[in-house]
């Protein structure tokens, strides 16, 4: 598969996206903000970092960049889309996903691995993991706070959309400690922690993380047994 | 030059949603010596200048601003008023 990974001004994690593609025996393809072209790739990463400084707000400036008008045409279509952390925020901000991040409740920066649970392992991006799988990943974020109103949270978890909770210790105030969404589809993901820093066992924390990157392989089949 | 409108945009965190940095801007009053404030809420202010006359038409516009960039209405209210200057 050729899979994309958007470089914004200000993006810092693409680089790890890109290894974390290759390792999983896919073509990383670099996708820059600028060019209203997503060349001819499978899926899209929207990577982590301070896209455009977080000026306004993190995400808010991205989502009018070039490639976002592509990136959401292809969601829409069924694409397979991951945000990690600031791209979480960015598919937030474009409405690809419900809800807001918001500073972290305890107002300082997180850095650490953190466990997780897989709460649905049907999307574009978990189907290589096992339902109910406990994960440990790295998190890293100032502004993590996952926020929605009450209806909106009803609806995420009933119709199990809450892709993974964060176990333990709730973070970064998290409401209902969630970790990361999918939309009705299952092809867009947002995940505040960082698969793409646990693909290998030379760095990091461990391997955990590299089921997201497998599991975009077996999406294909898997969205056409569901619609069957 | 003194004489151009602006037109100002208030942009505060929902009532509802946790607002971490006027929690610290509380905390920090009274470390400072200023007692008697109950709450902080920070928020963000932008001044626009327009070319022309503030007409209901570039109200409209700036309403169209404020719920596509300069806020985000899941967490964020906004408030437009022209200030004469």
């Amino acid at each position: 598969m050729k899979v994309g990974v958007v470089t914004f001004p200000g993006t810092l994690d693409d680089v790890d996206a890109q290894r974390a593609v290759r390792i999983a025996g896919h073509e990383a393809v670099a996708l820059w903000h600028a060019d209203a072209d997503l060349r001819g790739v499978d899926a899209v990463i929207l990577p982590g970092g301070f896209s455009y400084g977080d000026y306004l707000r993190c995400g808010a400036i991205s989502r009018f960049a070039p490639v976002m008008t592509e990136v959401i045409a292809a969601a829409g279509r069924g694409m397979p889309v991951l945000g990690i952390c600031n791209g979480f925020q960015i598919l937030c901000e474009s409405h690809l996903l419900p809800g807001a991040l918001v500073r972290n409740d305890h107002q300082k920066f997180v850095c650490r691995d953190q466990p997780l649970v897989i709460e649905n392992n049907r999307t574009a991006w978990t189907n290589a993991y096992a339902q109910g799988a406990e994960i440990t990943i790295v998190l890293k974020n100032g502004e993590g706070g996952f926020v929605a109103d009450t209806e909106t949270l009803d609806r995420l978890e009933g119709e199990g959309r809450v892709v993974a909770r964060y176990l333990g210790t709730n973070p970064n105030g998290s409401l209902r400690g969630i970790a990361g969404i999918t939309n009705e589809a299952g092809n867009v993901v947002g995940l505040m922690p960082h698969p793409e820093h646990a693909v290998e066992d030379l760095t990091g924390s461990g391997t955990d993380g590299r089921g997201f990157f497998d599991s975009v392989a077996g999406w294909a089949a898997l969205a056409a047994a569901t619609l069957g | 030059m003194g004489d151009v409108p602006k037109v100002v945009v208030d942009v505060m965190p929902k009532p509802e949603i946790l607002d971490p940095q006027g929690k610290a801007v509380l905390g920090a009053l009274p470390r400072l010596g200023f007692s008697g404030v109950t709450d902080v809420r920070q928020g963000k202010r932008f001044e626009l200048e327009v070319a022309g006359e503030v007409t209901e038409e570039v109200l409209a516009d700036v309403h169209r601003m404020a719920e596509t960039l300069l806020s985000n209405p899941v967490i964020e209210n906004y408030a437009v008023r022209v200030e004469e200057s």
